[in-house]
């Protein structure tokens, strides 16, 4: 019944044809565009754009007689709709594409930091006015502290090289870093910018509520050409097979952990027990992490984490039965106190 | 789709779109070039009907309105015609900067159907005659991500229409069948809730999307039921998250250079021989006293007394357990 597909029918037939719908008002107002400059922006290969102008122009009104069929004038390599046919307009935005939008919208509208809020809710407005969704059933809220968010995005588009300090939760510490900020971002919530860290020698997320100051520097940013940003299409943290895995044992009280971090592995246990398994960044953080939690958590493996808990435990209970400090200054210095030497690195 | 189909389908569009009376089937078989064929051969008008049927679902598919009626009294077969009205985009007059936005808009889903639905959407648009410079940026993007009921939920709240999903809390052992009728989606904190009223609890209540376990079954009408006038589906879901009220002061002693992470958040730090003495704003005495256990030998409260117990109390607990797993020969 059919002919083989076209060439470049790779492409779904809806989408083909949605396209070439598209076109001909997409021409309709560019008079004279450069063919390979609507190839650009529309996406498709300039040969493809061909096609698709071969096809339509005989198509047309019934008739299809010479005044009938789509016309176009060719000037060099530029183009010009001569007669449309009646397919003058778009076709209106289906219900996902005007939620989709919308969506997208109300996110960038929402977000704190943004420049120009102002132009993003006045095409919010005009877009649920067309796509007739003024009342659509999605709601973004996304708190955040804005005075930091827009400081650091000043930061960032002054294109400066940024002395930071920046605390790192997974180690528990505070550094001095000089970064070369690529852009900003927010993930699940979260304001993060994303540069070049020349301490670690690669990109990294620095989390906007765990930068503590910032400087901008005379420099200006430069960022190597190796660096590439974050696929984040995944989420944040995405746990590598060479991060080290820690397996606990924990209460009803602690499930909620297997929804805040990626788990591997989670099984029901005795009663009710979860066995949950975890790649981390490192033991130390684990450590800290367990001892955290509530005291129905027990590590399963590795049993050097095990162990850490126990000493770190123990060191402490240890310092807890020695009598408390209570004058201001001490007049001995407690070099030998475990609750300071102990300490597990 | 072959060029030949591509090219029938366009034509279709054209004629119909054209027509103020309502063509029948037999009506557009005899105009649309690749329709042909002999309506009293039994199997050919057979083959003909279901490429007719086809065609019609991918229009509609598409989003194209076909309209179905009769324009006089006298015609006994309905036709088809597309109102140019319901057809065309209204025109969107969107400036330059706004322009920018919606291109921005339509790259920040990281959700493939979504993404394809954002820029199919942004195409509309620029063929309307909407330029958008792809070099913008608005100095911080956020990435749009949802959970798979996403899109079922929205569309359902949307039509007014019931649904019934299973719903897993970690505290519960199974997860439990829910039946809603969906008010609207909120995004709070990154995280995506459905807030509705609960058919079985008879009550307002809010999901969280993540936790939806397998398909969103639309078991409704559309139209089912109407949503409280006004109704405010933020604060359903932010009133379990309010700002936490610190008003407790608790006072430890931390290693000198230890405990980064509680230096950034006491109200006050005093260096002194015996480590460093930080005073600590806490609204909930048991949560600070888990976080404080966090650092182990690092920190030591001082005051008030019920933190350092309940600090105590946890690191005996922690200290015998895991002792218990070094004497039966390691973890099982």
């Amino acid at each position: 019944m059919t002919r083989p597909a076209a060439r470049g029918g790779s492409r779904t037939s809806a989408d083909r044809l949605a396209r070439l719908l598209n076109l001909v008002p997409y021409l309709l107002a560019r008079p004279g565009i450069e063919l390979a400059e609507a190839a650009r922006d529309l996406g498709v290969t300039e040969r493809q754009l061909r096609e698709d102008l071969e096809l339509l122009w005989v198509c047309g009104l019934p008739g299809y007689g010479p005044g009938d069929l789509i016309d176009m004038a060719f000037d060099g390599d530029r183009v010009t709709i001569t007669y449309d046919a009646g397919i003058d307009r778009p076709l209106r935005l289906t219900p996902d594409e005007a939620l989709a939008l919308v969506v997208a919208l109300r996110m960038l509208a929402e977000t704190p930091g943004v420049t120009n809020r102002e132009a993003v809710e006045r095409a919010l407005a005009k877009i649920e006015n067309a796509a007739d969704l003024v009342g659509a059933p999605v709601e973004v809220r996304l708190p955040a502290d804005t005075r930091r968010v827009e400081e650091l995005r000043a930061a960032v588009e002054g294109g400066r090289a940024l002395r930071i300090t920046y605390y790192t939760a997974a180690r528990d510490e505070t550094t001095e870093r000089t970064i070369d900020p690529l852009r900003m971002l927010m993930v699940g919530g979260r304001a993060y910018v994303e540069a070049w860290c020349r301490r670690a020698e690669a990109v990294r997320l620095f989390r906007a509520d765990r930068i503590d100051a910032v400087t901008e520097l005379d420099e200006p940013a430069v960022v190597p050409p190796q660096a590439r940003p974050h696929d984040l299409s995944e989420g944040v943290f995405r746990p590598s097979p060479d991060l080290p895995l820690i397996t606990l044992r924990i209460g009803r009280g602690e499930r909620w952990i297997t929804e805040y971090y990626p788990c591997e592995r989670v099984e029901a246990g005795d009663g009710d027990e979860w066995l949950v398994s975890l790649r981390v960044t490192d033991l130390a953080w684990a450590r800290r992490f367990v001892l955290g939690l509530g005291p129905d958590v027990a590590v399963v493996a590795p049993a050097e984490l095990a162990e850490q808990v126990r000493a770190a435990a123990t060191a402490a209970l240890d310092a807890y039965a020695r009598p408390a400090p209570t004058a201001r200054r001490d007049p001995e210095p407690s070099a030998a106190d475990p609750a300071v030497a102990a300490g597990p690195r | 789709m072959s060029r030949t189909r591509t090219e029938r389908l366009v034509n279709l569009v054209i004629c119909l779109l054209s027509t103020r009376r309502f063509l029948t089937a037999a009506q557009i078989a005899a105009t649309v070039p690749g329709y042909e064929h002999d309506p009293n051969d039994a199997r050919d008008h057979e083959a003909f009907q279901r490429k007719f049927e086809r065609d019609k679902a991918e229009l509609r598919e598409l989003g194209v309105p076909l309209e179905t009626g009769t324009t006089s009294v006298f015609d006994s077969e309905p036709g088809y015609r597309i109102a140019r009205r319901e057809y065309a985009l209204p025109d969107i007059p969107l400036e330059p900067d706004e322009a920018a936005a919606v291109g921005i808009a339509a790259r920040l889903w990281q959700h493939a159907g979504l993404a394809a639905a954002a820029s199919s959407g942004l195409a509309k648009l620029r063929a309307a005659g909407v330029d958008v410079d792809p070099q913008a940026t608005l100095g911080l993007e956020p990435m749009v991500t949802v959970d798979p009921a996403f899109a079922p939920l929205t569309a359902a709240a949307r039509d007014r229409r019931e649904v019934a999903f299973d719903y897993r809390v970690p505290d519960r052992d199974a997860p439990t069948h829910r039946r809603l009728q969906p008010w609207g989606v909120v995004c709070w904190r990154g995280r995506w809730y459905v807030v509705g009223h609960d058919l079985d609890r008879e009550a307002t209540r809010c999901f969280r999307l993540s936790r939806v376990v397998g398909p969103v079954r639309v078991t409704g009408e559309p139209g089912g039921y109407e949503p409280p006038a006004g109704v405010d589906l933020i604060s359903h879901v932010a009133r379990w998250s309010g700002p936490v009220e610190r008003t407790g002061r608790a006072t430890v002693l931390a290693a000198p250079g230890r405990a980064a992470g509680l230096r950034r958040w006491a109200v006050e730090v005093a260096a002194g021989p015996d480590g460093d003495r930080l005073v600590l704003p806490y609204a909930d005495p048991d949560s600070l006293a888990a976080h404080l256990v966090g650092y182990g030998p690092d920190v030591r409260v001082l005051d008030p007394p019920e933190v350092r117990e309940a600090v105590i109390q946890r690191l005996k607990e922690f200290a015998a357990r895991h002792e218990d797993l070094a004497a039966a020969g390691g973890p099982r």
